[in-house]
């Protein structure tokens, strides 16, 4: 029943996962750090992703390497179909990678701030283009029959695909505040309960719109899930995890709402994902020229090879990333060493 | 200008740039290493002193390698869309081990030697040294794997269009790979020893913690030797016996041998000319190249000559890089030989031109890696997959000659600033110093 090929769907699928969870709170800390105006506030944010947001980076660009060995025609097509769009995604996490520690060494407050605006805008322009290009997914893009793609960049740019851009944007700005409820003391802490409170309602609206979209922009999603058990499992468990992330949050139960808010973030991603299966990328010119999971993949026996290459190495990084979140935990104290 | 030289150029200007870096990276997280060792074991404060200062500038240059490595992990869907589909079965599963073994080992493992001094154990600390330099060179590994396959390609059958898997290790080990990494490895250790080496040197002329930067200069400098011996004997050997036998023409061109010889000599120096392809102003030493290539005097090595036209690559290029990289091969041994000799007879703090020319001999190992990497790769054209796959045939389809010009023009201009901002940077790191160590008497 379940094939290798379903196997990296679902493989790929946690990565994709595991980065919109661990980049997402850290790309919301940035886009946080645009609305900031206290000084000090700015540096408890920078430093309270500061030794782990390279690690989180890591999972997309294990996901790229996953996409590529598993679903190279996939790899090919999207990312030299949406060139302009990852030359941009590329500029932004340029600026911000460097900015952590640029901004750091450089002296006068003038120097400091452009740098903290690269941070910043290095994490809005992510968040927002992710969901532009899952937008696109979701909805199809054009591949004629060979798989090439005929679209253009400012074909990307529809109403549809902006919309779930701008979601998934206040998505990963109620999850960067949650993160920050965990990290943060006093006023700026009580700040961020009330901002989650706010994206949340943000976020709860703009996903309502979306789902109401995507009925009339790619009906085919919805063809097969509603007979799908699975289908209303995720559902039961994200209703019930996006109405406990105010709950808990108003209760100051923080460590709970971050996880809740994590558990919301996996679950929208594995309906979408689940109601694009088998197809990886459906073609809006006609839907039998999408690609899918067999007709993209690799041979079994690379994807065999690549499984055990996944369950050697992602039990250790797993075991030493928790690891070292254990030795961060707890709020933000400065010391000579910070950014 | 048409779409594939402007991705040509894209890609090596990308990676080019990006390649600066990790030899800085390597080769300075193993020297982290011995320091924090000496630093725990022997419990001398100048050493810790050490590793916090030469850690904060492994973080900034580590923080442009990230930067500028994302680029590439995207660049061959960007920009090279036919050669990822045609190498994807093969090529994308080091890629993605790189990440899996690598990149989370080497970025988790920095920021707890970074910001975890004071929160772990000695010994966990020291084990997050040794964690990115192990993570650095598995990157280094692994991605070398996959150049290597593009070079030497084995493991696979021609099917359904692209080249598909049959056996993983032969393609992992294919007949270049362990050279190669050997070879590219100490290369960064090399880059490493040079940068420790040189920035001590700074701060003895700039009279800043002289006596902690006397330590360094005498650690890289007799580590230093050892590697640039090793570089020239056994790796880089070994790495030219290895073209000479999987890519006839490459070993041509480097070497500058344009027709079929017996007792081949090797030219030490040159001017290549293009038409007819000749040496000018030669200096050789007859029977070496054949005796080094195939353990023979008179072994018949094979000239530009008796391949066709269309598949040899650029002459020039090939020669001028190859040659300078082992002339800087021969500096490297003399440089360290002479360094560990007068810091340990203690005859160098006050030379200050010495002193000065470790200073500017900084960037010249990144000099040689790009040398070595312009040799290994235009050598290799017009092919991108040796022999299988040329060059042309591999860009993408649906990216115009105006999205790839925009894009280079984009990323030059933020590399400048990079580039420039880092120098800035570490320039202000070193003058800060190492923090002050009180010195106990004898
Ligand atoms: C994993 C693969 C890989 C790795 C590790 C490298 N390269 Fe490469 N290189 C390629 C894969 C590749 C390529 C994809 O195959 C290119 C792109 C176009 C081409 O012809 O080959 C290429 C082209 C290319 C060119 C242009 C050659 C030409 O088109 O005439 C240069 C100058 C370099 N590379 C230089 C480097 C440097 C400095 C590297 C150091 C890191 C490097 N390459 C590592
Ligand atoms: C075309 C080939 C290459 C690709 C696709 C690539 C990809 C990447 C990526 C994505 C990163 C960032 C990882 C992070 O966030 O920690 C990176 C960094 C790094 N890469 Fe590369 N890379 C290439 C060439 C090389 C080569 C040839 C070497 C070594 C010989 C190398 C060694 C490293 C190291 C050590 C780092 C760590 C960061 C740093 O260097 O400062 N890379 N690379
Ligand atoms: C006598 C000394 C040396 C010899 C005989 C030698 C030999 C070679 C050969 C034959 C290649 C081409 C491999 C190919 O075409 O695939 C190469 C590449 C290279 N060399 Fe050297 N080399 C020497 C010194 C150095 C030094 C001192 C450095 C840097 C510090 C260096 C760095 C590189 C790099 C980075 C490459 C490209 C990667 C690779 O193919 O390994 N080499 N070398």
């Amino acid at each position: 029943m379940i094939d290798l090929n379903i196997t990296w769907f679902l493989l790929v699928g946690v990565l994709i996962i595991g980065y919109a969870i661990l980049d997402g709170f850290d790309l919301g800390v940035g886009v946080i750090q645009l609305f900031t105006k206290d000084k000090e506030e700015k540096r408890i944010n920078k430093n309270a992703i500061g030794p782990v947001w390279d690690g989180n980076e890591v999972w997309l660009l294990t996901a790229g390497g996953a996409l590529f060995a598993a679903f190279p025609i996939v790899y090919a097509t999207v990312f030299s179909g949406f060139y302009l769009a990852f030359i941009l995604l590329l500029v932004a996490l340029i600026f911000r990678a460097v900015s952590f520690e640029f901004g750091k060494y450089v002296e006068t407050e003038k120097a400091k701030g452009y740098w903290d605006i690269a941070f910043s805008l290095g994490s809005l322009v992510p968040a927002l283009l992710y969901g532009v290009a899952f937008g696109n997914i979701l909805r199809g893009i054009p591949l004629d029959q060979k798989g090439n793609f005929l679209g253009s960049f400012i074909g990307l740019l529809n109403p549809y695909s902006l919309l779930i851009g701008v979601l998934s944007l206040a998505m990963l700005t109620m999850h960067g505040a949650a993160y920050l409820t965990l990290k943060t003391e006093g006023k700026q802490k009580e700040r961020m309960i009330d901002l989650t409170g706010k994206m949340w309602i943000a976020f709860v609206s703009l996903y309502l719109l979306a789902t109401l979209a995507s009925f009339f922009v790619a009906p085919f999603l919805f063809e097969n899930v509603f007979k799908n058990p699975l289908f209303w499992v995720l559902l039961i468990v994200l209703f019930v995890s996006i109405i406990l992330i105010p709950v808990t949050v108003r209760l100051k139960k923080n460590g709970l709402a971050f996880l809740f808010s994590s558990i919301t973030i996996g679950v929208m991603i594995g309906l979408a994902a689940l109601s694009l299966f088998p197809r990886l990328v459906p073609s809006s010119i006609d839907l039998s020229y999408s690609l899918t999971i067999y007709n993209a993949s690799s041979t079994p026996r690379t994807l065999f090879t690549m499984l055990i290459i996944a369950l050697t190495g992602m039990p250790l990084v797993i075991g030493y990333t928790i690891f070292v979140y254990r030795v961060f935990k707890g709020k933000v104290v400065i010391n000579k060493e910070s950014y | 200008m048409d779409a594939v030289l402007l991705a040509r150029i894209q890609f090596a200007m990308t990676i080019g740039f990006h390649f600066l870096f990790p030899p800085l990276t390597i080769g300075l997280a193993w020297i982290l290493v011995l320091i924090e060792t000496l630093g725990w074991k022997k419990k001398d404060l100048v050493y810790i002193a050490l590793g916090k200062f030469f850690g904060k500038l492994l973080a900034l240059i580590f923080a442009v390698g990230v930067a500028t490595g994302i680029v590439m992990e995207f660049q061959f869907g960007t920009n090279w869309s036919e050669y990822s589909k045609f190498v994807g079965d093969i090529f994308g599963a080091p890629l993605a081990a790189e990440g899996v073994f690598a990149f989370f080992l080497e970025s988790t493992f920095l920021g707890l030697y970074i910001f975890g001094r004071d929160k772990v154990s000695k010994g966990v600390h020291w084990f997050s040294a040794l964690m990115v330099a192990v993570g650095s060179t598995i990157s280094a590994f692994w991605i070398l794997v996959a150049n290597s396959w593009q070079q030497t390609p084995a493991g696979y059958v021609i099917q359904n269009g692209r080249a598909e898997l049959t056996s993983f290790w032969d393609a992992v080990f294919n007949p270049s790979t362990m050279p190669r990494f050997w070879h590219t490895f100490d290369a960064a250790l090399i880059s490493g020893a040079f940068f420790v080496m040189g920035v001590a040197a700074i701060l003895i002329l700039r009279n800043k913690e002289v006596e902690t930067a006397k330590k360094a200069l005498r650690l890289a400098a007799i580590f230093g030797l050892v590697v640039s011996l090793l570089e020239v004997f056994p790796f880089g050997h070994d790495h030219g016996r290895q073209v000479a036998q999987t890519q006839p023409e490459k070993f041509a061109a480097i070497q500058g041998l344009y027709t079929s010889q017996t007792g081949a000599p090797v030219a030490l120096f040159a001017f290549p000319t293009n038409k007819p392809p000749e040496l000018k102003a030669k200096i050789e030493i007859p029977g070496l190249l054949s005796w080094l290539a195939f353990g023979d005097v008179n072994a018949r090595i094979k000239g530009i000559n008796e391949f066709p036209q269309d598949e040899i690559p650029p002459l020039f290029l090939t020669f001028v890089s190859y040659h300078n990289m082992v002339i800087l091969g021969m500096y490297f041994i003399f440089i360290s030989a002479l360094m560990t000799y007068l810091s340990w007879k203690n005859k160098l703090w006050n030379k200050k031109k010495t002193l000065k020319l470790i200073a500017w001999s900084i960037p010249l190992p990144l000099l040689a890696c790009q040398l070595g990497w312009i040799a290994a790769e235009v050598g290799r054209q017009p092919w991108i997959v040796y022999k299988l796959m040329k060059t042309s045939h591999a860009v993408s389809i649906s990216v115009g000659a105006g999205e790839i010009l925009f894009s280079i023009i984009l990323f030059g201009l933020i590399y400048i600033l990079l580039l420039i901002t880092l120098l800035f940077l570490m320039n202000k790191k070193i003058n800060a110093g190492p923090e002050p160590v009180q010195i106990k008497e004898a």
